[in-house]
């Protein structure tokens, strides 16, 4: 099994450890639910080296980029990153990611870790006449996400970048706890917060100081449990469980980051032809009204006739309360749709429910 | 850390036997490897299960985990707290985070169980 570079130090702070696509990842320290609030609250630190990162680089770059995903790449300058997708000619999934332009002709594919070696094959295989090169560098990049409304002020007394003016999906380059890093106001829980990444190959020394730096303000070491807690009552998708290569973009309501103006792409035509003649199904929040966690591929019915399957589902720490994520047939997306939940042979009430469950109020 | 007098499964659940009483509960290894609990499901008073029948399941943030019966028995007494504190699993699962209570149809069964040093030398197995 791989390990990040920080595999020792969450060990030492007594990190439980998983099993995640390959990599031997912290799934919890001091509790799901405690880390959870720690991040809604405070702030909290996560290592996610397991993400991919696959560069591409050339004349071209830009119109292969442009090519490759729905979202208008040429909005971007080197210090800006933008939320996107790899989609496939029928519109949907081969993955969801961040690109970064790191400068005018290089630009960083922020891949799930799951997804990036069959991303970079995808990427390599549609290269074709595109004057670019394309490289994996996934296992020399450490990167941690820093989250919460106290991130910025424990970031700050490490960095001499300067955060305060650093509005949402900005990104900079300078050094954090001496260390070279690539920083963006970004992440995947809903709070306020930034992701930074390393080439370095101390990346320990910007963990420990973060660690140290954060504890007067709360801050915890966050796994792979809280991450998705997080990101689901935030409602940030996760691939494999709400997006995949049979859903498409607009199904999944990231419409705004469809941008058809901008020229051709993968997926362009299919996905404006289901533009103008109107969803058939999209992705709608529920919450469970009776007893019992939504849990992923638990059936769903409507009158009896079942209509779907939950895709993300989980108890939500801060709602406390179980809510998912599920296709609905377009005539029953509506909030306040009536619907049952097959758990464990038993058909709970649900209900759905307004997107996003949760938004940050400062 | 697990109590001297209490009996175990290796399913790991707890015993504890009061005459021809039970009361049964989850053990701290458990409860860690489960995490943070917040839903407990467990049957009706009155109602009977054979051994290593599934009598309730015990839900945490990330998993659904059955809870099996380590005897034969009828269930005379279910722990209501945990519907309002399933947390009550994790802070004291030997004591208050019980579960249910069962009385039992044949005493001879709980031979079948391990005691706290063989439970103790089946979990040092385990971290192999």
């Amino acid at each position: 099994m791989k390990t990040t570079k920080l595999y020792s130090s969450q060990k030492k702070l007594g990190a439980k450890m998983i099993e995640f696509f390959g990599w031997e990842m912290p799934v919890e320290f001091s509790g799901i639910i405690e880390e959870h609030m720690a991040v809604r609250t405070k702030a909290g630190l996560f290592d996610v080296s397991h993400m991919g990162e696959i560069l591409i680089s050339g004349k071209q770059a830009l119109d292969f980029v442009q090519y490759l995903t729905p979202n208008n790449a040429a909005r971007l300058t080197p210090d800006k990153a933008q939320y996107t997708a790899l989609t496939t000619p029928k519109g949907t999934f081969i993955d969801d990611m961040l690109v970064y332009c790191l400068d005018e002709d290089k630009y960083l594919c922020v891949v799930n870790a799951a997804n990036s070696d069959k991303d970079y094959e995808w990427i390599l295989s549609h290269k074709s006449d595109f004057d670019v090169s394309v490289e994996n560098q996934s296992d020399s990049y450490t990167q941690l996400a820093l989250q919460g409304r106290e991130a910025e002020a424990i970031l700050q007394s490490l960095t001499g970048i300067n955060l305060e003016g650093m509005k949402t999906f900005k990104t900079a380059r300078g050094s954090v706890a001496g260390v070279g890093a690539l920083v963006s106001r970004t992440g995947y829980t809903g709070e306020d917060g930034f992701e930074i990444y390393t080439q370095s190959e101390n990346p320990e020394k910007i963990w420990d100081a973060l660690l140290e730096e954060g504890k007067t303000r709360g801050l915890l070491p966050i796994g792979l449990g809280a991450r998705d807690t997080l990101r689901l009552e935030a409602t940030l998708m996760l691939y494999g469980n709400d997006i995949d290569e049979t859903t498409t973009v607009l199904e999944a309501g990231l419409g705004w980051l469809v941008k058809f103006k901008k020229g051709d792409f993968l997926g362009r035509e299919v996905l404006l032809k289901q533009k103008e003649e109107g969803l058939r199904r999209k992705i709608v929040g529920f919450e469970i009204l009776g007893r019992g966690i939504a849990r992923p591929h638990y059936s769903v019915f409507i009158n009896g006739e079942k209509v779907s399957e939950v895709n993300s589902g989980s108890y939500s720490p801060y709602l406390k309360k179980s809510i998912g994520l599920t296709y609905l047939p377009i005539e029953h997306t509506e909030e306040g749709t009536e619907l049952d939940v097959e758990i464990r042979g038993h058909l709970v009430k649900a209900k759905v429910i307004a997107l996003p469950f949760y938004k940050r109020d400062y | 850390m697990y109590p001297e007098e209490y009996h175990y499964t290796k399913d790991h659940e707890w015993i504890k036997v009061e005459n021809d009483e039970v009361v049964v509960g989850i053990t701290d290894f458990a409860q860690k490897q489960l995490g943070d609990v917040v839903y407990v499901e467990l049957p009706q008073v009155g109602a009977v299960f054979e051994f290593h029948q599934s009598l309730g399941v015990i839900e945490s943030v990330k998993a659904v985990s059955d809870i099996y019966s380590p005897l034969s028995g009828e269930v005379i007494a279910i722990n209501e707290e945990l519907d309002g504190s399933p947390e009550m699993v994790n802070e004291d699962p030997h004591g208050k985070g019980w579960i249910i209570r069962l009385k039992l149809r044949d005493e001879t069964e709980i031979e079948k169980l391990m005691s706290v040093s063989d439970y103790e030398r089946f979990l040092e197995g385990l971290e192999d």
